[in-house]
């Protein structure tokens, strides 16, 4: 199960946080600051696969993490998941979002962070991966987007005939 | 305007702000307008006013005041403010909060909504959050959506019904058919949900494992399509079609293969191939063949397969890719209790890996190789631990010191190399070692009495040169407080030997005393062994005395209370002094208020319980402990047995809570065997030094 889906920038600022337990906001934050820290640590050429974490799972807990310029992708899973299968996810939710945003930036990441959260849910459901395929998570996230617009377009101009 | 215009300018203001004080500030009063704007029920804004707190929630500041607006938002009609309100719900409400109870009605006719759009947000947010209460209302809804013919739906409510089994098991028979069915399905989405519902429902209940099992066919072909398919542009990843959906299939197998030879064999051929076949130069097929080495080392395969997997693994531990390398060694550490030859003989590959820079791969390399310690291998082994432990990231020292003293207490090859091992672990990372280390090293060196010299010598080198590690402080002291006579008479066959005097000892123990760097238990043993020194020693005795009454006044009230009380012994008990302080000490606390330090004779006997009978006002106490065991108060005693003619101690510490001081008497009853007889000693203090006690 994943706990925990968190994307910050090289300062530590959350861009992301997606908890898929409860925790309280402050346990939220500790959790976010503490994950910073450790993969802050860590250098360019090692693995990406960190343990020690306290405050998520303990000792059935891991971080694996991508680092992408200016932020840090990381997953709090326990060990029911397939660690390289989740390094595989991290990327794949990477180019989804690149082609969401087309060529994604930090930018788009702060200023729609609604959007990221509405790509994450056609992925990741509960905890656990829903779908891996790129195309049809944009198919789904295209035809939202465009039911979305479709009801403000009418409430903006009410006159205009359908 | 769309709803996000007014939330991207609110983040740009939030960023404007030069200090944390500025963006609190600015954040305080968004949130003040849009608690006002909440409160006003305003249907333009709603939806982008609690995008915006939101925001706000994930850089950490309280939301909890939008809860009842996303319960407002859910039951909107519009699309829009149903999505944000959904994921306000998911990240605001929890199932301890009523509020989340009241979105159950909007959940149910969302689940039944004519949009599929509407159906995912309600399905996702009960995966998510859903209570118990929730999941059982909504069990049978999540049924029927596992029959549609909408395979986004289906594919979602799986997963929605993997929540509802881990919040209420017992639903699970509620989903086992229509999982069953699932698996014909060909869309890949689905089927990856059903397997994970298949798997949840396997582990919760062994009776679905009977049922499942008559799954394994099926399973095996769906996997022998995936692997032998040509090049399918939807699923594949790096020339794997749908790894993911691979690994869940295998991890499956895994549970229904494992102790079933019908299962196993039934998988086999499948297993084989996948192994063989599948390319491994990238993530995604070195994802898949792990599984599948792990499936076969878990099931009841063919020893020719096992021989295969294991080799595999060995594989990858030689892999330049340091992920690589660190998945490999998760994966042997799963196997080396069932498979433990196979996995030594990656031993030396493994024991390299400790000096890797990576902490990651140093943490996999530890475990693995504390699991490989064996009697002939222990040499050797302790050797790269103890290397190891000398260099090796602070966040690993506790675990790796408390693994090489289980290996050393397993393995040791002789109780020198034990007691060896122990203060290379103290002087390398006494910092860093748990507390009963200490007692428990007491235990061993007074349980080793032909090394009480060698012992006494090292330790007092190693006080001498450094009292920085409180630990190897701790039992130096005591140590020297024992043996102090075999460190003066300074002959030693297993140790060059040097020469020590009674006021070397005594400067080093008060060297201890006054260090800033020792902290009070420190202070409290070098203070008793100077005490324990006065019978031991024949021309000091007058500078122990002067020591002992300095710290009559030291401003530490424990140190203060020892001080006072060996000070009575050298005034009031001087004629027992000798006699007590050679025979068995037993140092009682009351609490933290009083301390009584109580000696008793002993004869070269075998001590085999001691009690201690507290008479106080109406209330007697009553404390049996026997010597070999720890009670809940009571220390670990450093042994059991007291030799003849004062030649050694034991030593019990007992921590008593006592509340009522006025009037306590003391009568100790020593119980015990002395050359096969079994006797009784008692001792009894009528009164005691009054500032005894506060």
């Amino acid at each position: 199960m994943i706990k925990a889906i968190l994307i910050f920038n090289n300062h530590g600022k959350p861009r992301l946080s997606k908890f898929y337990e409860h925790y309280t906001e402050d346990t939220e934050q500790q959790i976010i600051r503490e994950t910073f820290h450790l993969v802050s640590k860590r250098d360019e050429n090692v693995c990406n696969f960190l343990e020690g974490g306290m405050l998520i799972g303990g000792s059935d807990n891991k971080l694996i993490y991508r680092h992408y310029a200016t932020l840090y992708f990381v997953f709090c899973v326990d060990s029911s998941e397939s660690e390289l299968g989740i390094l595989d996810l991290i990327q794949v939710f990477v180019e989804t979002l690149d082609k969401c945003f087309e060529n994604v930036c930090e930018l788009d990441l702060i200023f729609h962070v609604d959007k990221v959260h509405n790509i994450l849910a056609e992925m990741v459901m509960g905890g656990m991966v829903l779908e891996t395929n790129m195309n049809e998570i944009i198919t789904q996230v295209d035809a939202q987007n465009k039911m979305e617009k479709s009801e403000t377009f009418i409430f903006q101009s009410p006159r205009q005939d359908r | 305007m769309s709803p996000s215009v007014c939330l991207q300018e609110m983040i740009r203001v939030i960023r404007g702000a030069r200090t944390q004080g500025e963006e609190r500030g600015v954040i305080q009063r968004e949130c003040a307008a849009i608690r006002a704007q909440f409160r006003q029920a305003d249907s333009g804004g709603r939806s982008h006013n609690l995008a915006k707190l939101l925001y706000v929630h994930m850089l950490g500041y309280p939301a909890h005041f939008g809860q009842m607006e996303c319960v407002r938002l859910i039951a909107s009609s519009k699309y829009s403010e149903k999505r944000i309100g959904y994921l306000g719900a998911m990240m605001l409400l929890d199932e301890k909060q009523d509020a989340s109870l009241l979105i159950t009605n909007s959940i149910k006719n969302d689940l039944s909504h004519s949009s599929q759009h509407v159906q995912s947000l309600a399905l996702c947010t009960l995966a998510c959050m859903g209570s118990a209460e929730m999941c059982r209302d909504l069990a049978p809804e999540i049924e029927r959506l596992l029959k549609a013919s909408n395979s986004y739906i289906k594919k979602k409510a799986a997963l929605c019904a993997v929540h509802i089994v881990r919040k209420i098991p017992e639903l699970g028979e509620m989903f086992t058919p229509s999982a069953h069915s699932l698996l014909s399905e060909k869309n890949h989405g689905v089927l990856h949900g059903a397997v994970i519902l298949i798997t949840e429902l396997c582990e919760r209940n062994p009776d679905n494992l009977k049922q499942f099992r008559k799954s394994v066919p099926e399973l095996v072909q769906i996997m022998k399509n995936l692997v032998t398919s040509g090049y399918s542009p939807e699923h594949n990843v790096a020339g794997i079609s749908d790894p993911f959906l691979q690994v869940r299939i295998l991890r499956l197998l895994r549970i229904l293969g494992r102790n079933n030879d019908a299962a196993s064999d039934a998988m086999n051929d499948l297993l084989a191939q996948v192994a063989t076949n599948t390319d491994s130069s990238k993530t995604a097929g070195s994802a898949v063949l792990y599984e599948t080495v792990l499936t076969i080392m878990d099931i009841r395969s063919e020893s020719g397969l096992r021989v295969l997997a294991v080799n595999i693994l060995g594989r990858f531990l030689l892999n330049n890719d340091r992920n690589i390398r660190y998945i490999s060694m998760t994966s042997l550490q799963k196997i080396v209790q069932t498979d433990h030859t196979a996995v030594q003989r990656h031993r030396g590959t493994i024991v390299d890996c400790l000096k890797d820079q990576d902490a990651s791969v140093k943490r996999r390399a530890l475990e693995l190789s504390l699991a490989l310690v064996s009697a002939a291998n222990i040499r050797s082994m302790m050797k790269e631990l103890l290397l190891f432990l000398s260099t090796c990231p602070p966040e690993l020292r506790s675990h790796a010191a408390s693994g090489i003293f289980n290996a050393a207490e397993r393995y040791a090859p002789s109780q020198r190399w034990h007691i060896d091992t122990i203060l290379h672990v103290l002087v390398t990372a006494g910092g860093d070692v748990r507390d009963e280390t200490v007692p428990n090293l007491i235990q061993l060196i007074t349980a080793a009495s032909e090394l009480h010299c060698y012992t006494v010598h090292k330790l007092y080198r190693a006080l001498i040169s450094d009292i920085v590690q409180q630990s190897l402080v701790q039992v130096a002291c005591w140590c020297i407080g024992e043996y102090g006579d075999l460190l003066l008479k300074g002959e030693c066959e297993e140790i060059t030997p040097m020469q020590v005097t009674e006021d070397d000892v005594l400067d080093a123990l008060e060297t201890v005393l006054q260090s800033h760097m020792s902290t009070p238990t420190s202070r409290g043993f070098a203070l008793t062994a100077i005490m324990k020194l006065s019978t031991r020693i024949t021309n000091n005795v007058d500078r122990i005395r002067s020591v002992v009454s300095i710290y009559g006044s030291c401003i530490d009230v424990e140190l203060q209370q020892r001080a006072v009380e060996y000070n009575a012994l050298f005034k009031k008990y001087d004629h027992m002094r000798y006699f007590t302080m050679s025979y068995c000490t037993v140092i009682l606390e009351f609490g933290c208020r009083s301390r009584l330090s109580l000696v008793l004779g002993g004869r070269g006997l075998k001590a085999e319980h001691v009690s201690i009978i507290f008479d106080c006002k109406d209330n007697v106490y009553l404390y049996w402990f026997l010597l070999q065991s720890v009670q809940l108060q009571m220390k670990a005693p450093s042994g059991d047995l007291i030799p003849a003619q004062g030649c050694g101690t034991v030593t019990q510490t007992v921590l008593l809570s006592y509340t009522n001081k006025a009037n306590l008497k003391m009568r100790v009853r020593l119980s015990y065997s002395s050359q096969g007889t079994a006797c009784q000693d008692m001792v009894q203090i009528d009164s005691f030094p009054s500032p005894a006690w506060s």
